[in-house]
């Protein structure tokens, strides 16, 4: 066994960013342990351009973006392993992992950073009807196939889930030669980026249709036409809207999941709504010493926040191994009244960094504020025009609304109605 | 005309309002930073895009290397730059920034590779 002060696991953009600033605040005992071949995570098959406008101040594609991250983790000659699998992790911060060189290995951490990301939510998790014939595939899966492999995965396609992956791939798919029939959405909302919908789908006149599903899937062998119904307010499909679009191909873009498999492992507490861990503002889990971040801790729409919260993480976590991580009494931040979630879940009564608070809404609403209320008094409000349950909503809070949010015994983030 | 238009120059994704009765004055409102504004302007005059693609790359540690235009290019011309693309293969190893094809359809813009790629 061998004694290492920091695991990272994961070497996307939240491994690679929480090692970085782990580095920077002068932790040197460093291990990023990553499954695939290559550092850079999903970004490597996101070729698309968008990324890093927050962070770089200019538009980069994923790769790119992950680029930049791998250098400045070689730069700083921070160890990692590639094609190295993370099979159990526990509460004493054990580590067990395997690859094709070492063997098996076992590893003891004085902190754990989780970075593992998500996944796709598969055709299981949305108990669709119809037969198993080839040709239906989770939107990730034709990227990588597309962008990585270089394979095409179909000719005419029906995208089910309006999330952003399903657009992106709307777009790829065309641009590869396919046609794009549909992009069916369950949702009277698009879960996806306007900006996605605007380049992706309508640039392109392809329909993307709301409160519709997927109702069956026909073909012997492959795929050849799937059956769509519109769905009333209950979700459930209406009698009579059916219509069969024929296809070969069938993508579901229909959710992501935090993947903690290894969180449950180590006792890690989850919440129900993110499926990530609930942390306190230094994104340590309830866990002693195991920290979250990415898409591992809460899905985020843009990896400029995955990057701005692992950094966080990294720098917390260096000062936990160095004994400087205050951890005494905590005060709980609940979402109510629209607000479906708020990360972090807890706050630590010391320490006085500005706190910063991402959030999801429910449901789409206009001509609100958000606000936070601390022991029933407001101290912070923000108007929006529009929040939808796509775009994640960030909350910087001042030094004056930091402390208000430290004092009080319970903080509330909900939305209210603009009059 | 007023137009309403969701600006894609980043994730922001503002709702502009654009005034184009007066096409050698248009106005943008709702943009929350100077690019929207161009992005408004350019949207009812020429709109662009940035061109995402991959193209083969022989004896490189992975199949397919990942490419860009250089800047954005007219919205029209998209299918024709992706034409420029086919059959297109490179020798790796491929470094970001490389120019993969040159000058696409005279309009002065590269496909520039957008990852590093090395030779196996």
């Amino acid at each position: 066994m061998s004694v290492k002060n920091l695991i990272i696991i994961g070497g996307g953009p939240a491994g690679l960013a929480a090692a970085k600033s782990a580095y920077d605040a002068g932790e040197r005992d460093i291990l990023i342990l990553e499954r695939e071949d290559k550092l850079g995570g999903i970004l490597n098959q996101c070729i698309h351009n968008g990324f890093g406008l927050h962070t770089f101040k200019e538009e980069l594609t994923g790769p790119e973006y992950a680029a930049r991250y791998i250098d400045e983790v070689l730069e700083r000659k921070i160890e990692y392993k590639l094609g190295t699998t993370v099979l159990s992790i526990d509460k004493n911060k054990r580590v067990t992992c395997a690859n094709e060189q070492d063997g098996l290995l076992v590893y003891e951490a004085k902190a754990i950073i989780l970075a593992c990301g998500c996944r796709e939510r598969p055709r299981g998790a949305i108990n669709i009807a119809g037969c198993r014939a080839a040709g239906i595939f989770s939107a990730g899966t034709a990227q990588k196939l597309i962008n990585i492999d270089g394979y095409m995965p179909g000719k005419e396609v029906v995208i089910l889930g309006s999330g952003d992956i399903g657009l992106i791939m709307a777009r790829r798919m065309t641009f590869q030669g396919a046609k794009v029939k549909a992009v069916v959405e369950l949702m009277p909302y698009s879960s996806g980026l306007n900006r996605n919908i605007v380049q992706c789908l309508n640039d392109f006149d392809i329909p993307l249709m709301f409160s519709h599903t997927v109702v069956d899937i026909k073909g012997k062998g492959r795929v050849s036409s799937v059956v769509i119904a519109a769905v009333d307010d209950k979700l459930n499909p209406i009698k009579g809207t059916e219509q069969e679009i024929k296809c070969d191909t069938l993508l579901l873009s229909v959710g992501l999941l935090p993947e903690n498999e290894l969180s449950k492992m180590a006792d890690v507490a989850l919440s129900p709504i993110t499926g990530g861990a609930i942390v306190d503002d230094d994104m340590m889990t309830e866990a002693d010493g195991i920290f979250a971040c990415g898409n591992v801790l809460h899905v985020h729409d843009l990896v400029d926040f995955v990057s701005e919260e692992s950094e966080w993480a990294g720098r917390r976590a260096a000062a936990y191994i160095k004994g400087e991580k205050v951890n005494g009494e905590k005060v709980g931040i609940d979402a109510k009244d629209g607000v479906r979630y708020v990360v972090p879940q807890f706050v630590n009564k010391d320490g006085d960094e500005l706190l910063k608070l991402k959030m999801r809404v429910g449901n789409v609403y206009k001509d609100v504020k958000l606000c936070v209320v601390c022991d029933g008094e407001e101290v912070y409000a923000r108007k929006c025009r529009i929040v939808t349950p796509g775009e994640m909503e960030t909350i910087n809070l001042n030094e004056k609304q930091t402390r208000a949010l430290k004092n009080c015994k319970q903080a509330v983030v909900c939305l209210k109605a603009v009059k | 005309m007023m137009r309403e238009m969701i600006c894609i120059c980043c994730p922001m994704g503002c709702r502009l309002t654009v005034d184009d009765s007066d096409v050698n004055n248009v106005k943008v409102s709702g943009n929350t930073c100077p690019r929207g504004e161009k992005y408004g302007k350019e949207e009812v005059v020429c709109p662009k895009r940035m061109v995402t693609s991959v193209v083969r790359v022989k004896g490189g540690d992975v199949a397919m290397v990942s490419v860009k235009t250089k800047e954005a290019i007219e919205k029209s011309r998209i299918f024709d730059a992706l034409d420029a693309l086919k059959g297109v293969e490179v020798k790796a190893p491929v470094k970001i920034g490389d120019v993969i094809v040159k000058d696409v359809l005279g309009s002065g813009v590269d496909f520039i590779a957008t990852k590093n790629v090395a030779a196996r």
